[in-house]
């Protein structure tokens, strides 16, 4: 008897089972192939806008995927540096080798967790309660919970052109049983499409015709309180390219032959993230499209074409390709193919993506309706977080709009449910700038050292940090500046006016120009690492934006704290207009909060539903 | 959510010897302190009475009571105050339009109550009647803001908004897709004068809204002249039927709105009419200081000269008292010798007595408020409080987001005024959702990897 099991290794499954087994839960990883534990079917890259402030949240609580991507990058950038702090992001090349290989073996010497090599048949369900799974070979594995982290596998489709083939990415074996039984359970399916592009031989593209695109020339990293001092020069480049009219006349002779355009795709493809042939039907005036070439990795030779996806056939596909500068002469070593796949409606979910249907049943990752390996790793964590609390007894954790993008995610699938494919994007987040890269140690290590996935050496790091960062303000607010021949001289080489009054040097960093660093320039006996007036700077440059933000943050937080029980019947709440109702039915929002957000529930809704509560105070609250 | 602050007036609008504005909320005492300077009402006791001047922009409105009460002890257990002004419904509009400039918003039908019954102050029988509001107000919330917005300004602040998402999509691609070239890369510089030119709009807009405030609430007016010029004869002339139309409440010296006349779409309301019946003659009978307040007062100064009379000191000093203020010369009696000797710009010459160009004053006074463009029918304003406030808001964020872009701030924390103006005008319309931002991006972008 397992306490947790976990049906799928990629990026949702590997955070889920390291979490129930790094919080003392006796746990069973279910996977197709251990060598494709973490693996990367689509861009070798981890992070940038919104989802690099994940994996930092991840790291904050205790995941893997931030030290995982730290230790197997071949190249760091972080992005909107020019930017405000609440925008900028971390993004890596990720060794498509190193990053899965690191992943299976930190997973395979992981206490508590055994894996097994096994397609998972059905799932052993009793009066809507999970007892367990049955593989495809007859043997039946018991559980407390079972967390489904099963990607595009679920009777997933591979198109190629007209080819339509049951197969799931990679070449490896679909999923075939799960999807019937979860529609006979109650759960609703939907089609969801994805693609990738076709990857070429590095020795033979010419870099000549492209921009070069290289790192960072600091040391970057997701993880926190990460030392390792990577060589700077040793990582690999991007490249810039375009399409032609010679490409898009390509692709306008052939769209018949296109998965897409010849009727073979049932699925809902991505809006964000579309073919390349979808971007010329829809944007046809643009004369060209941009093309990245990214290194996949440094043992193999395999270069991805970003901003390439395409379903068209073989030959068109390698025509496709010779017309962009730079692979005229281009050898494709993997054609680019578009993948379909089932997905729940993740609205049937708790916000701990426990299913409201089967208890004890999680959901996590693409099979939600999401995109992306950070997407899917940080509702991994959480499900993982989530189920083993839940066998534990304890209160679950659940991540406000205002505290994490990836709580921020999980609202939005189990509030509002997605069409497409849903990417995070730091438009979603409507407290952006308490939402930063910079933060996310602030706004979650304490939650995961009370969950146990923090060390206590970890931990002590953290607060030690935050000490500095305290004291170093403190010596801020107590370097006093007078508008002496001196200082506005010193002022002078750092680009900024003299001053007209005392002030402290703490006020003098609301200036844009002044860097929390030039305090050297006053007081050379300060030391500390530049990690620290880096963040000190953050805090005091942005503060007024930031109270603003967090004030406004607050008056919403009032709605969230009041609860409304999971098995209220809304048939008793008089009054509620019928669509409203329904919604409410389906979603059973936790909060008030919640059930504000939910299309359809107008704010009239919300007072009566806020009025009935209130003289129901008896009524017995179940918290999830 | 429940705590914000609200704000409504408390009694029935027309005509009444004074009104009540009613607030309750967090923020009662801090918006007090922007409109009432006398006292901290934060520090003075519950249950007590103050007297004094409510103040917009340094300028008295009124001078009111305010009554106190502290939470819990209110109506609404809240931090509560009522306002008691002076009636008619336009003192009591203005305050609370102020109310709402300065942080409240505005009470929904029952909303007193509703807190009243949710903090629990009123028990439940007591709440079932505002359940029966509530009802009434989700069954029919949607037909009455469709029929409080009229389509016109619908898409008038629809059109200010697609401005604003235009600049902000922008934005948003540049933060979400830093890589993608095909888009604009917005700065501080490029943003200035795209956020200037909305601000000119939303002016526009809030300069017609006082052309709509004048059709809802009609134009504060005082007639002035020396005596036996015409004032009287004039006013008559004005009336055209002898029927009562100038309402007269007696022993409400502290009510200055008088009576209305409604000239086209423009209701006159004039100020002080009892210089005009009582003595025929203003200054004598009140002095030039209390004259100087009239005038002051006053959105509309017909000032009355005799054909017949050459200038006299006092219309020299009278004339040039008024000269700042939208004002009609108005040459009486021009059936007789012009001993005047003098022209004026704005003025008509009429008979009052004969009601010789009389029709030519009217159209002179709607020209001079609808300023010959605006077709009373039309409506095309905003009107109401509440979208006056929330567009006056949307001018605030703007002001402030151009602020950033002056001090070179990065460009998302210039957008995050824009986005709170994006919203603040959504509010008028009812629309305020994420997801439109998010269409908008991937309609007119082509992104994507």
């Amino acid at each position: 008897m397992y306490d947790i099991i976990i049906v799928g290794g990629g990026h949702a499954g590997s955070e889920a089972a390291l979490a129930t087994a790094r919080m003392n839960k006796n746990t069973l990883l279910i996977t197709g192939d251990i060598n494709y534990i973490a693996s990367m079917p689509c861009n070798p890259s981890i992070g940038g806008p919104a989802k690099g402030i994940v994996v930092r949240e991840i790291d904050a609580l205790g995941g893997e995927m931030g030290i995982n991507a730290d230790e197997t990058q071949i190249q760091m950038r972080l992005l909107n540096h020019s930017k405000g702090p609440a925008v900028r992001a971390l993004r890596s090349q990720s060794d498509k080798k190193l990053y899965p290989e690191r992943m299976k073996n930190i997973i395979l010497s992981q206490k508590n967790l055994t894996v097994v090599e096994a397609y998972v048949k059905s799932l052993v369900v009793d009066n809507n309660r999970i007892h367990g799974v049955q593989t495809q070979d007859g043997k039946i594995y018991a559980s407390k919970a079972v967390i489904l982290t099963t990607g595009t596998f679920l009777n997933s489709k591979v198109m190629i052109g007209s080819n339509k083939t049951s197969q799931g990415p990679e070449n490896q074996k679909p999923s075939l049983g799960l999807s019937p039984q979860l529609e006979r359970l109650g759960f609703t399916l939907s089609r969801l499409k994805t693609g990738t592009p076709p990857r070429v031989k590095r020795e033979t593209v010419d870099f000549g015709k492209t921009q070069i695109q290289p790192g960072d020339s600091v040391h970057r990293y997701f993880s926190y309180y990460n030392k390792n001092n990577y060589d700077i020069d040793a990582q690999h480049p991007c490249y810039l390219t375009y399409t032609t009219e010679e490409t898009h006349r390509i692709i306008n002779n052939n769209l018949d032959k296109s998965s897409m355009y010849s009727g073979v795709v049932e699925g809902v493809g991505p809006r964000y993230c579309p073919s390349i042939e979808d971007k010329l039907v829809r944007f046809n005036d643009k004369p060209r499209h941009q093309i990245f070439l990214e290194p996949e990795s440094q043992f193999t030779e395999d270069i991805y074409i970003q901003g390439f996806s395409t379903s068209m056939p073989h030959e068109v596909q390698e025509a496709m390709v010779a017309s962009i500068p730079g692979l005229e002469q281009a050898q494709i070593t993997k054609y680019a193919y578009a993948i379909e796949y089932d997905a729940i409606d993740a609205r049937m979910l708790w916000p701990t993506l426990e299913s409201k249907i089967v208890e004890s049943l999680y959901f996590a990752g693409q099979i939600n309706g999401t995109s992306g390996y950070e997407e899917a790793a940080g509702q991994g964590l959480l499900a993982g977080i989530n189920a083993a609390l839940k066998t534990d007894k304890k209160q679950p954790l659940i991540l406000h709009r205002d505290e994490a993008y990836i709580g921020v995610l999980i609202d939005d699938l189990v509030t509002k449910g997605t069409i497409d494919p849903y990417r995070l994007l730091t438009s979603r987040a409507e407290h952006r700038l308490l939402l930063r890269d910079d933060n996310a140690d602030t706004r979650l290590m304490e939650k995961g050292h009370a969950i146990g996935l923090i060390s206590k050496e970890r931990y002590r790091k953290y607060t030690d940090f935050h000490k500095q960062m305290h004291d170093l303000k403190m010596r801020f607010k107590n370097i006093e500046l007078s508008p002496t021949p001196k200082v506005t001289d010193v002022l002078k080489t750092l680009n900024s006016t003299s001053l007209k009054d005392r002030v402290t040097f703490y006020d003098l960093i609301r200036r844009p120009e002044i860097k929390a660093i030039y305090a050297k320039h006053f007081d050379s006996t300060l030391d500390f690492p530049n990690e620290i007036f880096e963040r000190v700077e953050i805090d005091i440059k942005y503060e007024g934006y930031i109270n603003k933000a967090r004030k406004h943050a607050e008056k919403l937080r009032q709605q969230e704290k009041i609860t409304i029980p999971e098995d209220l019947n809304y048939e008793d709440v008089p009054n509620l207009a019928n669509e409203a109702r329904e919604k409410l039915k389906l979603i059973k929002p936790l909060t008030l909060g919640q059930a504000n957000r939910i299309s359809g529930v107008n704010p009239s809704d919300v007072s009566i539903l806020s009025i009935y509560l209130k003289s129901n105070k008896n009524q017995n609250r179940v918290i999830r | 959510m429940k705590n914000d602050t609200i704000a409504a007036i408390s009694t029935a609008l027309g005509q009444s010897a004074i009104s009540i504005v009613r607030m309750s909320g967090n923020d009662v005492f801090s918006i007090m302190k922007t409109v009432f300077k006398v006292k901290d009402l934060s520090r003075v006791d519950s249950h007590t009475i103050h007297y004094g001047k409510i103040i917009e922009k340094g300028k008295s409105i009124d001078e009111v009571l305010i009554s106190v009460f502290k939470s819990p002890t209110s109506f609404t257990t809240e931090d509560m105050v009522e306002i008691n002004c002076h009636g008619g419904p336009f003192v009591a509009r203005k305050i609370l339009t102020l109310l709402l400039e300065n942080g409240a918003r505005l009470a929904e039908q029952g909303e007193f109550s509703e807190r009243a019954y949710l903090n629990g102050r009123i028990d439940l029988t007591q709440a079932e009647s505002i359940m029966d509001i509530i009802e009434a107000r989700s069954t029919h919330a949607l037909a009455l803001a469709n029929k409080g917005l009229d389509g016109k300004i619908y898409e008038l602040v629809q059109s200010l908004r697609n401005k604003l998402l235009d600049i902000i999509a922008n934005i948003e691609v540049n933060i979400d897709y830093p890589e993608y070239d095909d888009v604009e890369q917005l700065t501080d510089t490029l943003l200035k004068p795209r956020i200037e030119v909305l601000i000119d709009d939303i002016e526009a807009v809030l300069k017609k809204a006082d052309i709509g405030k004048v059709i809802k609430e009609g134009v504060k007016t005082v007639i002035i002249g020396r005596p036996n010029v015409g004032k009287s004869s004039l006013l008559n002339a004005l009336l055209r039927e002898d029927k009562a139309i100038v309402t007269e409440i007696r022993g409400t010296t502290r009510d200055i709105v008088e009576g209305e006349i409604n000239i086209g779409g423009i209701i006159l309301k004039l100020i002080d009419t009892a210089g005009i019946r009582d003595s025929d003659d203003l200054i004598e009978r009140i002095g030039i200081d209390k004259t100087r307040k009239l005038i002051e007062e006053a959105e509309l100064i017909l000032y009355v000269l005799d054909n017949n009379e050459p200038l006299s000191e006092e219309d020299e000093q009278l004339l040039t008292l008024t000269e700042h203020k939208k004002r009609i010369v108005i040459i009486n009696k021009i059936d007789l010798e012009n001993k005047i000797g003098r022209s004026f710009d704005n003025s008509v010459q009429i008979s009052a007595l004969k009601k010789t160009n009389i029709d030519t004053l009217e159209r002179k006074i709607e020209s001079l408020f609808l300023q010959g463009e605006v077709n009373v029918d039309e409506r095309t304003y905003l009107s109401n409080a509440r979208h006056i406030a929330a567009m006056r808001q949307a001018h605030q964020h703007l002001k402030e987001a151009l602020k950033s872009a002056s001090e070179h701030q990065p460009v998302d924390m210039i957008e995050i005024d824009l986005k709170t103006a994006w919203e603040t005008l959504g509010e008028i319309i009812g629309e305020s959702a994420q997801s439109t931002l998010i269409d908008e991006l991937f309609s007119k972008f082509c992104l994507g990897k």
